[in-house]
């Protein structure tokens, strides 16, 4: 049964159709990747679902709940958190504090201050960001920042996951870590619903893809059906030799 | 027994309450030996403390720069003015805070969806629209151009408006450690993820607007007395709206104390330069906040904080040196 559903989901700015017509489904369990070349509306998908635009036309469903018409704290309190392609910490505060906003503000129901430290505090260890909790969050290199964000977002104790662009600007070793980190989110229990341009990771984790080009779903697929199909070969992956890499 | 033990982060704490009840006793006995020329300048230096720390409440955490200080301020001249007629004084000071938290409720819906430069420039605008707006009820409709304030004693005025200042401290404190607090300051660190984390931005803005403007209408309501004529041009002085800044600026907003001290040692040497140098002390006064900007973005706050660290730094480098003499 999906969990998170969209229909016909389209956005325009102006004449130009961001994105149009895309019909998707996240089911529980799963580890899905969102690809396609710059510009193709991965984020303003992302976006759409997260409500920090609104719908053009269609609807999106999560747990059979429409999310038309709800604000961004509303959709973080239905469950579903994110991160940013550029990233957006608070810059000024300490981790700590960073994540404590995730853990005070994103549940559907209040939380005391000591139950939002300790979810604080294990999310922080799980992203392995335990030691850094008093450094300003402006002073950690760009891979510690990312993983801010995913800690912020998993105190929000969402049952959805929408990570943008996590493996971005990464070296293959963090990569690798990064994708560590992905797997074990999932196994948790959150679906995990990620845009990424690193093939290696995508094809690494990811059970499902899905293709946008110019704002429309090209294909859909396993990872073998996405590396072989000769479309999304010719308008993204750019030649079998790269493809699976 | 070693001084620095003395400094110890929890002795501090006892430190600063021993100072503050301190500062309490000499405010609550003021009266009795100060004259009446010096229970004014501290019932002005109390009113600017007010100004700076609930300007600072709201536009300190989240970025937003209010310049509507003396909107809410004239309003509550004005409020206090009108119930004070007919009113005891506590009932006009309270008309104050609560007529302006009702307005900047209003406002704030409207306003905060604003950012950034738009956001000051609407709410300097709110300013020179309700002085005029007064004006013309005045001139229109009211039939009267200006008007006489109800008398009150000096002392009264001052223990309201300590009473106001305490209030104003006490919930400043609060708010910053609260949920509020976070919230507000997840706002100004990043106002979209803050929303995506589960932060209702806009009832946060609001709300914490409207608390500061409480502060803001009840300081105006209680100084009102004082002025003895009002009219819009006195009520609604942009002076009351760009001196909070300064002085929140000038102390330093890192700290919970810096725009207090800014505002205190702010107003008060204003007004010795005033009298000094009547026609020096803008002069005098531009060169000293030209300085304060330049050498000391954090204030005079973050002044203190760099004298703190120097002095534990030194500490440090001594006791390495006399542990170099004693390996040698």
């Amino acid at each position: 049964m999906p969990i998170l559903e969209g229909l016909d989901v389209t956005k325009n700015f102006g004449g130009l159709a961001a994105v149009s017509h895309v019909d998707f489904h996240v089911d529980r369990g799963e580890i899905v990747g969102l690809i396609g070349p710059n510009g193709a509306g991965k984020t303003t998908l992302f976006n759409l679902i997260s409500a920090a635009l609104p719908l053009s036309s269609g609807e999106i469903r999560f747990k059979g709940q429409k999310l038309n018409g709800l604000k961004p704290h509303q959709i973080c309190k239905t469950g579903i958190a994110r991160t940013f392609q550029q990233t957006k910490i608070f810059a000024d505060m300490p981790v700590f504090q960073n994540v404590l906003v995730g853990a005070s503000f994103g549940t559907p129901t209040r939380v005391s201050p000591s139950d939002a430290a300790r979810v604080t505090t294990e999310a922080l260890e799980f992203v392995g960001l335990a030691a850094m909790s008093a450094s300003a969050a402006k002073d950690l290199t760009l891979v510690s920042q990312k993983r801010v964000e995913v800690a912020r977002a998993l105190a929000t104790k969402p049952e959805l996951l929408l990570l943008d662009e996590l493996m971005a600007g990464l070296n293959p070793a963090e990569v690798s870590e990064a994708m560590e980190l992905v797997t074990r989110i999932r196994d948790k229990g959150i679906i995990i619903f990620m845009v990424e341009h690193v093939m290696k990771a995508i094809m690494g984790i990811c059970g499902r893809i899905m293709v946008l080009h110019h704002g429309e779903k090209l294909a859909e697929g396993t990872c073998q059906e996405i590396a072989s199909n000769k479309t999304v070969i010719e308008v993204y992956l750019g030649g079998e030799t790269h493809a699976g890499n | 027994m070693n001084i620095a033990t003395l400094f110890t982060p929890r002795n501090r704490k006892v430190f600063a309450a021993a100072f503050l009840l301190l500062v309490l006793i000499f405010l609550a006995t003021l009266p009795l030996y100060g004259g009446s020329y010096y229970i004014l300048v501290v019932t002005t230096i109390l009113m600017y403390v007010v100004l700076t720390v609930s300007w600072t409440m709201f536009s300190g955490p989240t970025g937003y720069m209010s310049l509507a200080t003396a909107a809410f301020f004239g309003v509550g001249i004005y409020i206090g003015t009108i119930v004070g007629e007919k009113l005891p004084l506590l009932v006009a000071v309270a008309a104050g805070g609560v007529g302006c938290f009702i307005l900047a409720l209003l406002v704030g819906l409207v306003t905060l969806r604003l950012r950034g430069i738009y956001f000051a420039i609407f709410t300097f605008g709110l300013l020179m629209f309700l002085s005029e707006l007064i004006l013309y009820l005045e001139i229109n409709i009211w039939g009267s151009r200006g008007r006489h304030v109800f008398p009150a004693s000096d002392e009264a005025v001052f223990y309201v408006m300590v009473v106001i200042c305490v209030a104003t401290l006490l919930t400043a404190y609060f708010i910053r450690r609260s949920r509020l607090g976070l919230a507000m300051q997840s706002i100004g660190g990043n106002e979209e993820a803050a929303a995506h984390m589960g932060v209702n931005t806009t009832r946060v803005k609001v709300l914490t607007f409207a608390i500061s403007a409480v502060f803001m209408g009840a300081a105006g309501a209680i100084m009102a007395p004082s002025l003895i004529y009002i009219d819009p041009f006195i009520a609604f002085n942009m002076r009351y709206s760009f001196m909070p800044v300064l002085m929140a600026v000038f102390g330093g907003m890192g700290q919970f104390y810096g725009p207090v001290i800014g505002a205190a040692i702010f107003s008060y040497t204003e007004r010795m330069l005033r009298l000094e140098y009547p026609y020096h002390y803008m002069l005098t006064f531009g060169i000293i906040l030209i300085l304060v900007i330049l050498f000391l973005p954090g204030g005079l706050a973050g002044l203190i904080q760099k004298l703190q660290k120097a002095r534990v730094i030194s500490k440090l480098w001594n006791r390495g040196k006399e542990e170099q003499h004693a390996n040698t």
